[in-house]
């Protein structure tokens, strides 16, 4: 197993896709090395639009730009693009339906010890809620190579999301990202962690440790977001009656309230969400702060076992 | 079109905005008179456009940045002859295509949805853009408004558009010198606003908004530098051709009622017959 850099395998993705779609073009606000968006600027300077620290305009930019017949792929961090440049993606990118995608890095606390005002723990709460707007935070490279690949094919707005750090990889050879469908990585019957972004890896080493004791856990990657795999939802729902989900981000708002909504509404299962407790972090690198939370394979694992000892959800 | 021609035509197009807050009861008809000349002129003389076809590639595009102007908006579009009387009169109205502020989806020839002010100026900098990546000869024209020239959104877009050199963009700012709450001088002051954009690079030209002849002849003689964005101050007035409604800021919204509606169209349908 090895650790990859998420940010580097979106950028080294777009430059093939470049190929590919010659009317891909890449807007960046002034944060180039930060998301690798210059590998792409090296590669084809004259379809490569530097902004400026001007985040909002260049949202409305790349509206226009799709307007036009392009696919503009901006790039900023997480907590720029979802909350400085809010209203232009609502208003400008999502009404429109202008065919952008908002690659953003340094997403949840993964900016680290820069401190909160670089945190993103609100994005998918805001880019959920958007209509018209897609969600993707692959978890490894393997699975942001392909979710990159999926994100500029699809049309319509993506807002594509990793962090600052490495992950650890996950995929094998089998596994297969589909837009708008969960990746199944581990069997199981008891219960289900469904996981999002990096945490796929800490989700899939708390079932390994859970099976050393005789629970089968299954694990859920829903890299997709937005359109969630309800199907798959309601199948950990009824065959496993448990859920854990687990995501680097508040518990208000994210992949925790979006299986919520679809477990509640079938009236089917039990949801422990796991994340940021509603509170700005510490100071402390993204792993210490993702720790405080419980987000490691033993505070997962410690969750999964509290939930088995619940009774499962009954009528009345 | 004769600049008397296109004269009526703004006029046409004022008793069309006057008739059209009357039956829906509400909207915004100040900024929509004030503009009405730059309107027509583009929509008549200045912008190269194929009515048969809304999505023509090499179309001149229009953004109405300043949104709540939609009433003029649709008045043109319905003198174009591109939605009937009959829609027009739906402004506002359950089930309608027509919203207050523009949904680029619902109605043809709107070229991007706008309404939350300092937004539509980006988008017209992107439709800008992809014109010289794809070396196509198409021009933009966007329209913002002197209270809109307060968000910050509009001096980022103001750096960048120089920045690409971006001489087939022209912004038009319709200077009225009203916002909702009052005169922009006493909100929040925007003078000397030639002065701002000229120092962020833009070649800017301060006219009579209400001059059909200076409107044509500013807007025909675009781009006014080589690789330079064109900012055009058109001074206007407020409510320009309702006696009641002229540079009175409690008409920057609402629809008049009544006898004054009664007035409002008189005055309107008088100016159209004099000409």
């Amino acid at each position: 197993m090895a650790r990859r850099s998420l940010r580097h395998a979106f950028a080294e993705t777009l430059v093939e896709l470049a190929a590919e779609y010659p009317n891909l073009v890449v807007l960046e606000a002034d944060l180039q090395d930060s998301t690798q968006s210059i590998q792409f600027s090296k590669v084809y300077p004259d379809r490569y639009l530097q902004m400026g620290v001007s985040e909002q305009n260049m949202m409305g930019v790349a509206a226009g730009l799709a307007l036009s017949g392009k696919i503009p792929v901006t790039h900023t961090f997480a907590c720029f693009a979802s909350m400085r440049a809010c209203e232009h993606v609502r208003t400008s990118i999502a009404y429109t339906r202008a065919n952008v995608k908002i690659f953003v890095s340094h997403a949840g606390v993964s900016a680290g010890s820069a401190g909160t005002s670089h945190h993103a723990t609100e994005d998918l709460a805001i880019m959920r809620a958007i209509a018209n707007m897609s969600i993707v935070a692959p978890g490894d490279a393997t699975e942001m190579k392909q979710a990159a690949r999926a994100a500029i094919a699809h049309i319509g707005p993506v807002y594509i999301r990793c962090g600052a750090g490495d992950a650890e990889d996950v995929y094998t050879d089998r596994d297969v990202f589909r837009f708008g469908e969960a990746t199944r990585l581990r069997e199981g019957t008891d219960a289900t962690i469904i996981s999002t972004g990096y945490l796929m890896y800490e989700a899939v080493c708390a079932a390994d440790l859970l099976a050393k004791e005789g629970t089968r856990v299954r694990v859920l990657q829903m890299a997709t977001v937005k359109p969630l795999d309800r199907e798959a939802v309601l199948a950990a729902a009824s065959e496993t009656g448990r859920i854990v989900t687990v995501e680097e981000h508040n518990i208000i708002g994210g992949l925790g309230s979006a299986v919520s909504e679809v477990v509640a509404q079938a009236g089917i299962g039990r949801v422990k969400i796991m994340g940021i407790n509603d509170h700005f972090c510490a100071v402390g690198t993204g792993a210490y702060l993702l720790a405080q939370e419980g987000l490691t394979p033993e505070g997962i694992a410690a969750e999964v076992r509290t939930l088995l000892h619940v009774p499962a959800a009954t009528r009345g | 079109m004769t600049i008397q021609e296109l004269e009526h035509k703004a006029a046409e197009a004022r008793k069309l905005i006057i008739e059209t807050v009357i039956a829906a009861g509400v909207g915004h008809a100040g900024g929509s008179l004030s503009s009405a000349e730059v309107m027509t002129a583009l929509y008549f003389d200045v912008m190269k456009m194929d009515p048969a076809n809304p999505h023509w590639a090499d179309r001149d595009r229009f953004v109405l940045s300043k949104g709540h102007s939609s009433a003029g908006l649709y008045s043109h579009l319905h003198m174009k002859g591109l939605m009937s009387r009959e829609q027009l009169l739906t402004f506002r109205q359950n089930g309608s295509m027509l919203s207050g502020h523009p949904d680029m989806r619902k109605v043809p020839f709107v070229e991007m949805s706008t309404g939350s002010l300092g937004q539509g100026m980006a988008a017209g900098i992107g439709m800008a853009i992809a014109g010289k990546l794809d070396r196509k000869d198409y021009r933009v024209f966007v329209m913002i408004g002197d209270g809109e020239s307060q968000e910050g959104a509009i001096w980022e877009g103001a750096l960048c558009a120089p920045r690409y050199k971006l001489d087939n963009l022209t912004v038009i700012l319709d200077r009225n010198r009203i916002q909702i709450d009052g005169f922009t001088e006493d909100i929040m002051p925007l003078e000397p606003i030639a002065d701002k954009w000229r120092a962020f690079g833009w070649e800017v030209r301060d006219i009579d908004g209400h001059s059909m002849a200076e409107v044509v002849s500013t807007l025909r003689s675009v781009p006014f530098a080589s690789g330079k964005p064109s900012f055009v101050i058109a001074r206007t007035v407020k409510g320009k051709g309702v006696s009641f409604m002229e540079d009175n800021y409690v008409w920057h919204g609402g629809a008049p009622k009544g006898d004054l509606a009664e007035q409002a169209m008189r005055e309107v349908t008088a100016a159209l017959a004099k000409d």
